[in-house]
């Protein structure tokens, strides 16, 4: 597969990406400001929820089974859309699947096509193909449209104008829409693009959805939004497109119980999302004639091969994960360079192109583990950022030649391993370490290392390595007796009896 | 009881007077404490910054040290937090299954010093620490041991100690180990909003159950001459009157 679908760069560099959203702090402030409060939302409607734990456990469980069975859910739906009067096309990469897609809108004679948003045709660079076909596809979703009229690329996987506020929008809206008389006020905003949309969802005759859910026992397909946008372009247009990754289907219509809870407490931190569209196929005289489905693997297939990394694919895009990682709110999207950012891009993107075209995006955590706290589907996400970091490093390494040789990191980790693997020699570089320092350290700390440590000490001071180390010091005071002896002991047991006494009253008081 | 100590290479190095308040408090509250010498460190930094291979000798090693001990205990939620979370991966990379099963073993038997502590119900431990101290509770602590509140009991029944709350407290660091200097900017803009949130509190000392964490915001404090200093938690509850 190519990694430029789903990469907007080639190889992301997230460091330097980072370093440059960093400065920018109109986006600092925007973020911050848009991530606290989608927090705060979510954090309060899943406090409602006393059954929260188990309805997360049993959405982990429903992805997990679907996942062992992939290819008999597919076949099952398949069947059942087929069944409905809906067609299923098959593809196994992105061009595929732009093909397809681009060959259907021709098809139905189409010079223009409305979109719901959809991160799976992002995924697979739909809009520029279908551009190049001489088709215009119309993003509908507000925010989506923003991002389209601005020429730019979305920044968040729900919300993708976040890096956006409202000053920057009208600016927008009235270079691009021919608008001359706009204020900031959100209303007078939304009303500008409603306006500009109606004209589409009334005239346009194909739309192109993505798909939340699939169902596969009745072939039913479920599409969650919030501005109506959606519900538009899924009944009025004669011809319906919906491409899906194929990790999205579930088995029962009695599943979507779980994700139709989980989702949007944890994206919009609301209750219910305000429109929630399903449609099985073809229904005579009511809504789209003619209904296509085309099932994406772009890599996915890949990912399930890997027992680690595969739970990635749990994935129902809500966007938690974004909203509380404190490496997102400070860079924003974009430094991802991926049409998946945030944690859950930091480890899906490079599964799906290969770690070997996104290999700085698994290091853009801390491992502070407040994604794995929200994610309504348990993807334990420090662990697999981890497990691809391992896969980074190996490919490094296998590769071989004078690049890994001569890289700084792989000689220090494979030096320090060396040192800790037995006593003596770790003893004697603590002992070097001291030496060492001695032009650098300053009273008891090192304002000024070389290297690839400058990065410790651009802001932070040093502490410098004391005269006696801790294993010293318990040589010293116990010589090479492992523990220390009885007598010195008697002092601090009359102590510790003190402070039983007190603990036990303490606990008789309460 | 007998208690083996895993100080961490890190403590070891750079921390000792942390480890020697560990030996001081633990000895108060009448247990025995072990250093086996031969132990190094649990191979953290090269897990989590993807050499695991390079990590299996230091896992071996880790359950060759510790695999007779009735209990261990190490200042440092993080070190503890690799031992419980990615040990038996580790194993299994390496295709080891004996290894594996001493890892499964050991593990629950690996434990923070303030999880060790108030696992046996011990809350407060005669300390005395006349000083304005604001906790930090590191990520690691938090989200991978699930310590709670547990360190903030024990501080609180220090006598002597004012604790203020920390503005946004469980927000990490930025520190993550090799993270600080592989994406510096991004540590330190993180890093920048902690040393505003330990401002706010007005406190003397920040004080958490990991060094490496204060040495990251102890770092910065440092260079900004802020007058606040960290404080591991076991120096804090080893002080007597």
């Amino acid at each position: 597969m190519k990694p430029e679908s789903v990469l907007i760069e080639l190889q992301p560099k997230f460091e330097r990406n980072a370093a440059a959203a960093l400065a920018n702090s109109q986006l600092r402030r925007n973020m911050g400001k848009a991530t606290q409060t989608i927090r705060g939302k979510r954090a309060a409607v899943v406090g409602e929820l006393s059954d929260w734990e188990q309805l997360r456990e049993a959405g982990r469980a429903i992805k997990e089974r679907t996942l062992r069975h992939l290819d008999e859910y597919l076949l099952q739906l398949e069947a059942a859309v087929q069944r409905a009067g809906g067609q299923v096309h098959w593809a196994s990469d992105a061009a595929e699947a732009r093909a397809i897609v681009t060959r259907l809108a021709q098809a139905a004679g189409t010079r223009e096509v409305i979109k719901v948003k959809s991160l799976t045709t992002d995924e697979i660079k739909l809009n520029a193909a279908l551009a190049a076909a001489g088709i215009n596809a119309v993003e509908t979703d507000l925010a989506e449209l923003i991002i389209q009229l601005a020429g730019e690329h979305s920044s968040h996987i729900l919300v993708p104008a976040i890096h956006k506020n409202r000053a920057e929008i009208r600016e927008l809206f009235m270079r691009t829409l021919g608008i001359a008389e706009l204020s900031d006020e959100p209303r007078e905003l939304a009303a500008a693009a409603r306006a500009y949309l109606r004209r589409k969802f009334l005239s346009v005759p194909v739309a192109i959805s993505g798909a939340n859910f699939a169902v596969a026992e009745t072939g039913a397909i479920c599409v969650v939004e919030s501005e109506g946008n959606g519900r538009m372009c899924l009944t009025l247009p004669r011809v319906l497109i919906s491409v899906m990754g194929i990790e999205k289907v579930i088995p029962r219509w009695q599943d979507l119980e779980v994700f139709l809870q989980l989702l949007p407490r944890s994206s919009t931190g609301e209750r219910m999302n305000p429109y929630t569209s399903i449609w099985t196929g073809v229904a005579a005289g009511d809504g789209p004639q003619e209904f296509h489905l085309v099932l994406l693997d772009n890599g996915r297939t890949r990912v399930l091969a890997d027992e680690v990394g595969r739970q990635a694919l749990n994935c129902i895009r809500c966007s938690a994960c974004l909203n509380i990682c404190p490496v997102y709110e400070r860079t924003g999207g974009h430094a991802y360079g991926s049409v998946y950012p945030g944690p859950i891009g930091a480890i899906l993107t490079p599964q799906l192109v290969g770690v070997e075209h996104a290999s700085s995006l698994p290091y853009a955590s801390s491992l502070c583990g407040a994604c794995y706290e929200v994610c309504p589907v348990k993807i334990n996400i420090p662990e697999v950022l981890v497990h691809m970091r391992g896969e980074a490093v190996r490919q490094k390494q296998d590769a071989g030649g004078l690049k890994a040789a001569l890289d700084p990191e792989n000689a220090a980790m494979r030096a320090l391993a060396r040192v800790f693997a037995n006593r003596s020699t770790y003893e004697m570089a603590q002992r070097l370490a001291r030496l060492g320092q001695g032009p650098l350290a300053r009273e008891g700390f090192i304002e000024w290392l070389p290297g690839m440590l400058g990065g410790w000490t651009a802001m932070r001071d040093m502490p410098a390595v004391p005269q006696e180390s801790f294993r010293e010091w318990w040589a010293r005071e116990f010589g090479s007796r492992k523990t220390r002896n009885v007598a010195k002991n008697a002092k601090r047991s009359r102590e510790s009896a003190k402070v039983k006494t007190r603990n036990e009253a303490a606990k008789t008081r309460r | 009881m007998q208690v083996s100590l895993f100080i961490t290479c890190f403590n070891d190095t750079l921390f000792p007077r942390s480890g020697q308040a560990t030996v001081e408090l633990l000895e108060r509250l009448g247990h025995q404490v072990v250093f086996r010498p031969e132990q190094t460190c649990c191979g953290q930094m090269h897990v989590n910054t993807g050499y695991q291979r390079e990590a299996v000798p230091l896992v071996r090693r880790f359950v060759e040290v510790f695999h007779d001990a009735e209990v261990v205990v190490a200042p440092s939620a993080s070190c503890v937090g690799l031992v419980r979370d990615f040990y038996g991966r580790i194993a299994e990379l390496a295709d080891d299954s004996a290894l594996a099963r001493e890892v499964a073993v050991l593990q629950s038997r690996v434990l923070e010093l303030t999880e060790f502590l108030t696992k046996l119900g011990v809350e407060d431990v005669g300390a005395y620490f006349p000083h304005r101290v604001t906790y930090h509770p590191t990520c690691h602590s938090l989200r991978v041991l699930h310590l709670g509140d547990a360190p903030l009991r024990l501080l609180r029944a220090v006598r002597g100690i004012e604790v203020v709350p920390m503005p946004d407290a469980e927000q990490c660091c930025g520190f993550g180990g090799t993270f600080a200097v592989k994406n510096a900017d991004t540590s330190m803009a993180m890093l920048g909003d902690k040393l505003r949130a330990v401002a706010a509190t007005r406190a003397e000392y920040v004080v958490a159950a990991d060094n490496s964490c204060l040495m990251h915001i102890g770092g910065a404090l440092h260079r900004q001459r802020a007058g606040v200093r960290t404080l591991h938690i076991a120096e804090v509850l080893a002080r007597t009157e």
